[in-house]
């Protein structure tokens, strides 16, 4: 089954068509890199995947659950409760980290199980402290945010969204904020699940990564899909457009 | 008098000083946290009924506010006020203007929190309370506290204004010796009681502040 499915995105800010008719599915531990140029709409499509954003037009399926249903070109969303379900099914690790600073790093891996999924405390601290130790941060579980590096909090927020068992992880250009030099570490971490057969749905600027990581690549370019394919189809694309963005990296 | 004496009815006046201080803050920091959501609410008439509302309160004096509240009855529904209304009057004036102040303070501080923290809360599950409750709330606290040690500072000194409606808190009291003796010692004493009162209150803020100062 898939896990995800998108038919005829659609998405407009004002006058600007930001997405135009992206249709898109991801099957069970396939990891996909979406790429492009800076305002082809990678940030925009992921915000309507993850429903931060409301799509004007198309379907959004997650385990055959609609969240939206297009409705004579209106996407239609299903009721709050349904929603809150279908949002269970997949968590976003965001470019800016975006944890919360008032709370320690261990609570901020098990305070959403704690409140919202009413796990008891200690079996969520138990779940939380073993993602730690997988991250390489479990000597870190008593610090607060600002007392870590940039790849320290990616990586926790990275454990955040792991604590609550998402069918689907999506990452919103996870190392864009981090020098090069705490880059690779929250890569690794991303290669690790991707070998444990994690579904991912990344944006990224990291070409190399891509091409080592993925299952499949998709190139966007204003608002459409250009090309998708394997790394090795995307990288050896006669399309002009892809060997032009690919060319410069 | 002896000097004693008149400390002591002062003291007595301190105690309703700090009645109406602390009936004041216990009121008008929850209400001006309604305020502020009025203020920023998605319904125009709301958000437009609160921004009215908050604009009066700051742009007409306090002491004319008191009046207001403490005739009102009288004067447009004709019921007759008892003299123990006027402590009540008083806090109620008090009470509706501090909440429009704190109310523009919260409201600077929630809007200065980013949106990633609401995005991030909505994909980890919260609802919009626990959002808010949890997530918001505390680094809005820390955020605003020095502007609302200000607030709560002006509060102590702003009591004084009670003696328009003839409460007899510390300045009432301090007046009414200072004219019987035809001296200037209630005053100065006066004075001392409000500065300490205002160095525990700066006091009992800071400690606040360094307690929540254990993140950034």
């Amino acid at each position: 089954m898939n896990l995800l499915e998108i038919n005829h995105m659609q998405k407009s800010f004002g006058n600007l068509e930001v997405l135009k008719d992206i249709s898109l599915t991801v099957k069970e531990g396939e990891v996909v890199s979406i790429i492009g140029p800076s305002g082809s709409g990678k940030s925009t499509l992921l915000r309507c995947a993850t429903m931060l954003e409301q799509m004007d037009g198309g379907d959004l399926i997650y385990l055959g659950k609609h969240a939206a249903k297009d409705v004579e070109q209106k996407s239609v969303y299903a009721k709050k409760e349904e929603l809150k379900q279908i949002q269970k099914y997949f968590g976003l690790v965001f470019q800016n980290f975006n944890l919360f600073p008032h709370f320690s790093v261990i609570k901020n891996v098990t305070d959403a199980l704690i409140t919202v999924e009413k796990m008891p405390k200690k079996q969520a601290v138990e779940r939380g402290k073993k993602l730690l130790g997988q991250l390489g941060l479990l000597e870190k579980a008593n610090a607060y945010p600002y007392q870590l590096s940039g790849g320290q909090q990616q990586r926790v927020s990275i454990a955040r969204a792991l604590a609550l068992q998402p069918k689907i992880l999506f990452f919103d250009e996870p190392t864009s904020a981090l020098d090069p030099e705490l880059t690779g570490e929250v890569l690794k971490v991303i290669k690790q699940l991707a070998k444990e057969k994690m579904t991912m749905i990344i944006v990224t600027h990291e070409m190399q990564f891509a091409k080592e990581l993925s299952d499949r690549i998709i190139f966007m370019e204003d608002g459409v899909i250009q090309a998708q394919g394997t790394p090795e189809e995307i990288f050896a694309s006669k399309n002009e457009r892809v060997q032009n963005f690919i060319g410069k990296f | 008098m002896s000097f004693a004496t008149m400390l002591l009815q002062l003291g007595k006046g301190m105690l309703v000083t700090a009645e109406i201080f602390v009936l004041t803050l216990l009121f008008s920091l929850p209400l001006g946290l309604v305020l502020a959501f009025g203020r920023m609410a998605k319904n125009g008439f709301l958000r437009g009924v609160t921004k009215i509302y908050i604009s009066i309160m700051r742009g007409t004096p306090l002491m004319l506010q008191l009046f207001v509240v403490y005739f009102a009855p009288y004067y447009v529904f004709k019921i007759p006020i008892s003299s123990s209304y006027r402590i009540v009057a008083v806090i109620i004036g008090f009470v509706l203007n501090y909440a429009a102040y704190f109310a523009e303070i919260y409201r600077a501080g929630i809007e200065s929190i980013p949106v990633g923290q609401y995005e991030a809360a909505k994909m980890l599950g919260y609802s919009k309370a626990s959002t808010f409750f949890r997530i918001i709330l505390p680094q809005v606290i820390k955020r605003i506290l020095p502007p609302v040690t200000n607030e709560v500072i002006t509060l102590v000194k702003d009591t004084s204004l009670a003696f328009v409606l003839s409460v007899t808190e510390m300045f009432t009291i301090a007046k009414q010796i200072a004219a019987a003796e035809k001296s200037m010692m209630a005053f100065v004493a006066a004075g001392v009681f409000y500065y300490i009162f205002n160095l525990l209150v700066a006091l009992i803020m800071e400690k606040i502040e360094k307690k929540l100062s254990y993140y950034k």
